[in-house]
């Protein structure tokens, strides 16, 4: 399995995806953090993080997307996953050493932003004047909702040979699970259960989880919800076998 | 035994792909597995190699049941699928030591060095497999069938799409890595079969239609019995029709004749006394065998 992580690493470092997607999230949430005159935190007054955190889980939607789309539905469309399959390695640890691979991106994406975090511990008034543990919350909250989207991602390219499928399905499931359900909630129709509907979406755990409290119940969420999605890759990727 | 298949069977949908197919292979065989297109071939190696769940039936490899120890299965094997898929952007050393570290090879480099060494990849190791050519390409799909030692080698159609001179090396790697293992190779190149194999299995429709020694199964084909005959001077038809033995007589070009007889006849004495007594002269003769291509078509023609 370990070989398969690293090689599954060596390959996004050597087609670019890797840099591409680490550069891109640094430069769209330093353009909102700290550029952009809406949004940044120098104008804003505050000496706290809420633009990366309100920021990521968006942004994260395409590019975790991105980084996802190829490893299913590539290898079989090229025939390697054929020969993947009968070496010995079982169908689970193929799936979870790429699920792995992802998060681990996900996870290099997010350390570049603890510069971030020291600028504005420097910069508070006094100085030191952040909330550090919603700050940490919200950066366990990211990658377990990242490690959610990873699941999502490779999930939809265990169904499709075809990568964009597999990217724009992966987009909708990830907006679906991080948003809509919230959005739902609020039709008049569901009033009866517009609590369970909330709770359903990613973003009611994501939100808990910044607040700074790590709640058992939302961490069994997370994870529940990833066991799921990887689940469900595992069966769609020896279908028909 | 290294393979045995017991009632191997494989349904997809209402189609029957491979049909309650039953053979077994000793160690140090090598087999071809013939069979037109879609005769189900690919489906029996992907069976083989624990790739497909059989329907019904036991596939075994060194003893190991596919479906029950398929680790144990993949260990044995090497497999080299249609095709020859590889990571085309990874580099042709990196793709062998990735492959080692799947097989959990102690002595990763010196097994990757050793199979460049063997299958002549030396030259190209540093470069990526997709700048390769087909042949160096066929190579490094070997190679990675071959790393860890296996004691059965299953190559599906490992010489389609090469051009004649890579075709050569590809078998004479093959047979030189066959000395010692169990080889079943697909192929539909009648040639190929007659190069390399000891034992040929036919199938088709998902059924085997053939199971013997590659020479056993020439000869009991061989009902009749083909001379090619080139005259000097012309020859006429009904003339030759007149040599006791003579079923059958095609003309084959100029002076050229294709004369049939049933086995057991020797036609060549008879040809020459005829020549000779109407003052001809035999440029050329020579007895024609039947090929496994004619018996390949015979038995799969509308079976």
């Amino acid at each position: 399995m370990i070989p398969l992580f690293i090689k599954e690493i060596r390959s996004f470092l050597s087609s670019l995806i890797a840099i591409i997607v680490i550069v891109v999230f640094l430069l769209a949430i330093g353009l909102f953090m700290w550029i952009f005159p809406d949004s940044n935190t120098l104008d804003y007054g505050y000496s706290n993080m809420d633009i990366l955190f309100n920021m990521a889980p968006w942004i994260f939607i395409f590019l975790i997307s991105a980084i996802t789309m190829r490893s299913f539905s590539e290898e079989k469309r090229m025939g390697t996953f054929e020969s993947l399959v009968t070496k010995p390695i079982s169908d689970l640890q193929i799936v979870f050493a790429k699920y792995l691979a992802g998060l681990v991106l996900v996870l290099f994406s997010l350390i570049p932003t603890l510069i971030y975090y020291y600028t504005i511990y420097q910069l508070g008034a006094p100085k030191g004047n952040i909330d550090t543990g919603a700050t940490w919350g919200s950066y366990i909250g990211l990658l377990l909702l990242g490690s959610c989207y990873v699941s999502i991602g490779l999930f939809s390219s265990s169904i499709t040979e075809n990568q964009i499928v597999a990217f724009i399905l992966s987009m909708f499931l990830c907006f679906f699970c991080f948003s809509a359900f919230e959005q739902i909630s609020k039709l008049s129709i569901f009033s009866p259960i517009d609590y369970l509907l909330e709770w359903a979406g990613i973003n009611y755990h994501y939100q808990s989880i910044s607040r700074g409290v790590l709640d058992t119940r939302d961490v069994v969420y997370f994870l529940s919800f990833t066991t799921l999605f990887l689940g469900f890759t595992f069966k769609m990727s020896r279908k028909g076998k | 035994m290294s393979i045995e298949v017991f009632e191997l069977t494989k349904i997809y949908g209402e189609q029957k792909a491979v049909d309650t197919i039953n053979f077994s292979i000793k160690s140090g065989e090598i087999v071809g597995f013939l069979g037109p297109n879609g005769a189900g071939k690919s489906t029996t190696m992907k069976m083989l190699t624990c790739f497909l769940q059989p329907t019904s039936g036991i596939a075994k490899v060194c003893g190991y049941d596919s479906s029950i120890d398929p680790m144990e299965v993949k260990n044995n094997i090497g497999y080299l699928p249609e095709h020859n898929p590889l990571y085309l952007d990874m580099y042709v050393k990196e793709y062998l030591l990735f492959v080692a570290g799947i097989y959990g090879l102690k002595t990763k480099s010196s097994a990757v060095a050793d199979i460049i060494g063997k299958t002549g990849l030396s030259p190209e190791q540093n470069k990526k497999i997709g700048a390769l050519s087909k042949g160096y390409r066929q190579r490094v799909g070997l190679a990675q069938a071959m790393l860890h030692n296996p004691k059965v080698l299953i190559l599906d159609e490992p010489t389609s799409g090469l051009d004649p001179n890579q075709i050569n090396d590809i078998r004479k790697l093959i047979t030189e890595f066959g000395k010692d293992r169990t080889v079943m190779l697909s192929t539909h190149i009648m040639q190929e079969v007659e190069a390399m194999c000891d034992r040929v299995i036919i199938i088709n429709k998902g059924k085997i239609v053939a199971d013997d020694a590659t020479d056993t199964l020439q000869k009991r084909f061989k009902s009749s019995l083909i001379l090619n005959v080139e005259f000097k001077n012309a020859v006429n038809s009904e003339d030759l029709k007149t040599i006791s033995g003579v079923d059958m007589v095609t003309e084959n070009g100029k002076n050229r004749w294709k004369l049939s007889a049933a086995k057991g006849t020797d036609l060549r004495e008879l040809v020459f006394k005829f020549a000779v007594n109407s003052g001809n002269v035999i440029l050329e003769q020579n007895e024609e065998e039947q090929r496994l291509e004619e018996i390949f078509q015979h038995l799969t023609k509308n079976g």
